[in-house]
């Protein structure tokens, strides 16, 4: 975007919305919202803490175990649903209901299931992320080019060969923004685990500061927990930035 | 010309005896549902040599194409290459295809030898082999190019030496050249013909344009659709000698370029 001539640089509306927070903060209008700056200086303190440091730690892991399995899963199961009508068919329905469902409510049930440990919270994070990481899956490899596939059979290739160099490689695009779709999702998930299972990890500090009110803090924990999301997401936009010149080829 | 359905009357059919057959196909039928897209078709492809399947579209000649490779299997009647009953694709039959149908994400090099990858040669080996089709192909220095770097002819080429390089007796071409321009397709057929004469293979080239049908075969099978059926087999005989450069003014070119258009001309709305 250009601003009277001057080309702006990226997120430059950023700074207006920090300033805007600024002035709210500094005007003592709510508790709820302390000055930006003194968000910026508790983060920085706190970041140092023994107690943000095991948080996340803790987090990292269920947000890292539930993607991975998320991943590890989906990939393979939205790829065999798009080759495999009788697959697809099966379970196409459950992955549309659990993509549209409220999975914050699913919450207490997996509890009862998998206990209040790790587990459940791994698992709550992995059912945030995988059906779209399915869906992605499937759609990439449903619109592979007829010809592609005819060409894998007609060298010759078995079908794991088929697998692993034609479909894996021919969905990738779809499978990728699938993964990054997935990962947003999942950081929501590890969240709401963390606060309904057990309280630990990130969940445990917005409680503890939002019950005593430490809204400096409360803040700040959030903008570290948006900036570690939005770096991923980023990261990931790029690789798939990286493979589309074909994708658009193809 | 006879309008009759037998596949051997037409032109130079008394040679038909002469020649070994490399692929046969016998009492072909295809249904895709309802639909009857070849009924009872046989036709003879002789060895080393260059049959077209030429007709309208609606035809059937992608459909019989894509039978001889395996990648579809026919209602009834049944394919011999070298006497050998196909039941699925084999190395003895390698494919180009229409929208050349590279990896987009594979270098020439690896999308030329991706049919020898798929058969487990070492990797050395494979590029080695590659290579020199690549060079043979015009694409010489193109080896780590990427599918999209090239233009439509370029990728044609590579498509072509990913097909010799499994070294198949068949090779099976699917309207090969019509995505590519007009220039380049000339500059092709050319390079077709001294293919067929070099290579001892035996070829089978899919396409709806009459003047490149008579330019590059030495055998034009006719169909027709409605039903679909083989109306007539051509053989040019006397200008495949003179050169690539006298084969458009050749009189017998012209007059059966004409007589296929006359046959044509009521199954195209």
């Amino acid at each position: 975007m250009t601003l009277l001539g001057y080309r702006l640089p990226g997120m430059s509306s950023l700074i207006i919305w920090g300033l805007l927070w600024e002035t709210v903060g500094q005007s003592g209008l709510t508790f709820f919202i302390p000055p930006l700056s003194e968000v910026v200086a508790t983060l920085f303190s706190v970041i140092g803490t023994a107690a943000f440091q095991k948080a996340l730690a803790e987090t990292a892991y269920a947000f890292f175990v539930g993607v991975l399995s998320a991943i590890c899963i989906g990939i393979p199961t939205g790829i065999l649903m798009g080759k495999n009508r009788l697959l697809d068919e099966l379970l196409l329905p459950w992955v549309n209901v659990f993509l549209s469902a409220p999975l914050t409510a699913l919450v207490p049930v997996l509890m009862v299931l998998f206990g209040f440990g790790m587990r459940a919270i791994i698992i709550t994070t992995t059912l945030f992320a995988i059906w779209i990481i399915i869906l992605n899956a499937r759609a990439g490899v449903k619109q592979i080019n007829r010809s592609l596939v005819d060409m894998a059979r007609s060298f010759g290739a078995s079908p794991v060969d088929a697998f692993f160099k034609v479909y894996l490689w021919a969905a990738l695009p779809e499978i990728l923004g699938g993964i990054r779709i997935g990962i947003i999702r999942a950081v929501k998930g590890v969240i709401i685990g963390q606060l309904l299972i057990s309280i630990v990890g990130f969940g445990a500090l917005f409680e503890l500061y939002a019950a005593n009110f430490l809204m400096g803090h409360f803040w700040a924990v959030l903008i570290v927990l948006f900036a570690l999301a939005f770096t991923i997401s980023e990261v990931l936009a790029y690789l798939e930035r990286r493979v589309s010149y074909y994708a658009a080829k193809r | 010309m006879p309008q009759t359905s037998a596949a051997e009357t037409g032109t130079g059919a008394t040679e038909d005896t002469a020649f070994e057959i490399a692929v046969s196909t016998r009492n072909i039928s295809k249904n895709f549902g309802e639909v009857e897209a070849l009924n009872d078709l046989s036709l003879e492809f002789p060895l080393g040599q260059l049959t077209s399947l030429l007709g309208p579209s609606g035809c059937g000649k992608t459909t019989l194409l894509k039978i001889i490779a395996g990648l579809l299997e026919p209602t009834s009647g049944e394919v011999e290459v070298n006497g050998q009953r196909v039941t699925g694709p084999g190395p003895d039959r390698a494919f180009v295809f229409q929208d050349f149908a590279l990896l987009p994400w594979a270098s020439v090099i690896r999308n030329v030898a991706f049919g020898l990858e798929l058969r487990g040669v070492a990797r050395s080996e494979r590029e080695a082999v590659a290579e020199s089709y690549i060079k043979q192909v015009g694409l010489a220095g193109f080896e780590n190019a990427y599918p999209h770097e090239l233009s439509g002819g370029m990728r044609q080429r590579v498509g072509l030496a990913r097909a010799l390089a499994v070294d198949a007796e068949v090779l099976l071409m699917d309207e090969p050249f019509s995505a590519v321009d007009e220039q380049t397709r000339r500059k092709f057929q050319e390079d077709l013909l001294e293919l067929v004469q070099d290579q001892k293979k035996t070829f089978i080239f899919v396409t709806h344009s009459i003047e490149e049908a008579v330019y590059v075969s030495d055998q034009v099978a006719i169909l027709l659709p409605r039903p679909s059926r083989v109306s007539e087999i051509i053989r040019p005989s006397s200008f495949r000698g003179k050169g690539v450069d006298n084969i458009r003014r050749d009189p017998e070119y012209l007059d059966i370029v004409d007589e296929i258009w006359a046959s044509l001309r009521r199954y195209v709305e």
